[in-house]
């Protein structure tokens, strides 16, 4: 423990302990009334009684009532692709970046570390006229074209490709591999960690991803869960809390158990995403 | 390999992400000046070269400045106590306090769903009667208040679901540097009688500085990217008090259709981040003491 002889000791150990409890709770609470209201009939959503009975027919009604298979359906279509053309664009890209000698390199590099400030995010109103012109509108590709290309992932993985010794890189040359072999036997493998750090943020910026699916798609078949939820409780339901509640949490539970499953892989690869 | 083959290679590696990337940030960013100089194609309108005449108009739109101005405070009210948060969540984790990784799940759980499942949440918390937020205070006997519903209180209602959900997110990266300094800086400090709010102030804060850095960056361009919890909450409403910039964007560009206007209110958006960048690269980065 690299702070020891300053952990806090008696009544000021108390204190903290208290006070990081207290904040624990109040940074669930939302979590637990969401919960509450979903697992309950509509007339306990906001009664809290104890022996209140437990019921998942806020959760069957939800489902119902919006096509919410097809929108889990699309959204997952939507993470798989983007994270797939990412992978490879960024893999490519990051190797050029890290190995190669080549006119313009910097200029190059730089202007891709543009998009880390000028998302695709805040484009929406060009992007739209280009998708519109390219026929794309209301597409699941027209949701994930503009994001595919990660100034973010070519910027983590040249990092680990340049960490990579070269004496590895020339011996598998010796071997008789061309560049494409190196980067797939070499690189790659070496760059696990990072492609599943990479993985896991990607897939859950893109599983909550709104205003651009919002403004992009328009039907059923096209919707992202994101826009589905709000367009369901938006205009389907008045006030219905406990429906509504449940079916946020049903929009939400596919990240939700992926987190507590693999909850330190998480954590670990937000932590090796940010450092640079 | 001669350099000609360096060469191609790396052109030819470069090549799907790179036409990617300007067919998408590049181009758009560009388009996005030139379309502003020009008006909104109207049914049998055509196009006119118009000058500068969507830029008079955002100088005399109210509401364009109403929406700078909530997003100047909404950046500054979300980015200092998330980060404030942060960084006493990653000191209290990094502790041996009982129920620690209780804790950290607790603390970054917010993080990974997407805004609009917590906006939803967060609505009904808000709601006005029924809410928790409104039983809650009706204990203490505060009367009933429309938290979103009022001018005063709506905007801050929203700051506070924008730190709920990056807090967490933030408190991760102090937790990395935090993990990775030296055991024997606080050892030598302690045998130098230093305090521990000493050594906090005069060697983790500024040893953590690189981090605050990055997590600034961070926060500022979040708060002038993410508007989903406004779409979802307020609509900028009541009477514009929530309009953040980018929503402003959008409600005009795709609820009035007026592509023209829009151009040049992303463009002062793409000014604000622009600025950013320029402080982060010039200023910030040689007031951080790296190890």
């Amino acid at each position: 423990m690299n702070t020891m002889v300053y952990e806090p000791r008696g009544f000021t150990r108390s204190l903290e302990t208290g006070a990081a409890w207290l904040l624990g709770f109040l940074w669930v609470l939302p979590l637990l009334y969401a919960f509450w209201t979903a697992f309950h009939p509509p007339e306990f959503s906001t009664r809290f009684d104890l022996t209140a009975p437990l019921t998942l027919d806020n959760f069957a009604r939800a489902w119902s009532a919006a096509p919410f298979a097809r929108y889990c359906f699309n959204t997952v279509l939507l993470v798989t692709m983007v994270l797939g053309a990412q992978l490879v664009l960024v893999t490519l890209a990051a190797y050029a970046f890290a190995r190669f000698e080549f006119p313009g390199r910097n200029v190059l590099f730089a202007l891709v570390l543009v998009q880390l400030m000028v998302m695709p995010d805040v484009l929406i109103v060009e992007n739209y006229r280009t998708m519109t012109a390219l026929g794309l509108k209301d597409t699941i590709l027209a949701i994930g074209l503009p994001y595919m290309a990660s100034a973010f992932g070519i910027f983590l993985l040249r990092q680990t490709f340049k960490g990579v010794p070269r004496e590895l890189d020339e011996a598998a040359r010796v071997e008789g591999c061309t560049p494409l072999q190196v980067l797939w036997k070499v690189y790659v493998p070496l760059a696990r960690p990072t492609y599943l750090a990479y993985a896991l943020v990607s897939v859950s910026y893109h599983w909550n991803n709104f205003l651009w699916p919002l403004i992009i798609t328009n039907s059923v078949e096209s919707r992202p869960v994101t826009v589905g939820l709000q367009v369901f409780s938006a205009t389907d339901q008045g006030i219905d809390w406990s429906i509504i509640t449940a079916a946020t949490l049903l929009t939400s539970a596919p990240l939700l158990v992926a987190f507590l499953l693999f909850q330190r892989q998480f954590v670990q690869s937000f932590m090796r995403a940010g450092i640079r | 390999m001669t350099r000609t083959t360096q060469w191609v290679y790396g052109w030819l590696l470069l090549l799907p992400a790179m036409a990617l990337l300007v067919l998408f940030t590049h181009y758009p960013a560009v388009a996005t000046l030139w379309h502003s100089f020009f008006s909104t194609p109207k049914g049998s309108r055509p196009v006119v070269f118009v000058g500068a005449d969507n830029y008079r108009q955002l100088v005399e739109d109210p509401i364009f400045w109403q929406a700078l101005a909530n997003n100047i405070w909404y950046a500054v009210g979300t980015i200092v106590p998330s980060i404030v948060i942060a960084l006493l969540m990653a000191v209290w984790v990094n502790e041996r306090i009982p129920g620690r990784g209780v804790l950290r799940l607790a603390y970054f759980t917010p993080t990974i769903l997407p805004m609009i499942a917590v906006a939803n949440i967060w609505l009904f918390f808000y709601t006005p009667e029924y809410g928790l937020l409104e039983k809650f205070l009706g204990w203490f006997g505060a009367p009933s208040q429309n938290w979103l519903g009022s001018k005063s209180t709506a905007l801050a209602a929203l700051m506070v679901v924008t730190i709920w959900k990056e807090a967490g997110f933030f408190m991760i990266f102090y937790l990395a540097a935090l993990q990775s300094m030296s055991p024997h800086l606080a050892e030598a400090a302690a045998i130098e009688g230093a305090s521990r709010w000493y050594f906090f102030r005069r060697v983790t804060f500024p040893l953590l500085m690189p981090t605050t850095l990055f997590v600034l960056v961070n926060a500022v361009i979040n708060a002038f990217r993410l508007v989903d919890h406004i779409v979802v909450m307020t609509r900028g409403g009541p009477d514009n008090a929530t309009a953040l910039l980018l929503y402003y964007v959008y409600e005009i560009g795709f609820r009035f259709w007026d592509s023209a206007y829009a151009a040049a209110l992303t463009m002062v958006l793409l000014a604000v981040l622009g600025l950013v960048a320029l402080a982060q690269f010039f200023f910030l980065e040689r007031k951080v003491h790296y190890q």
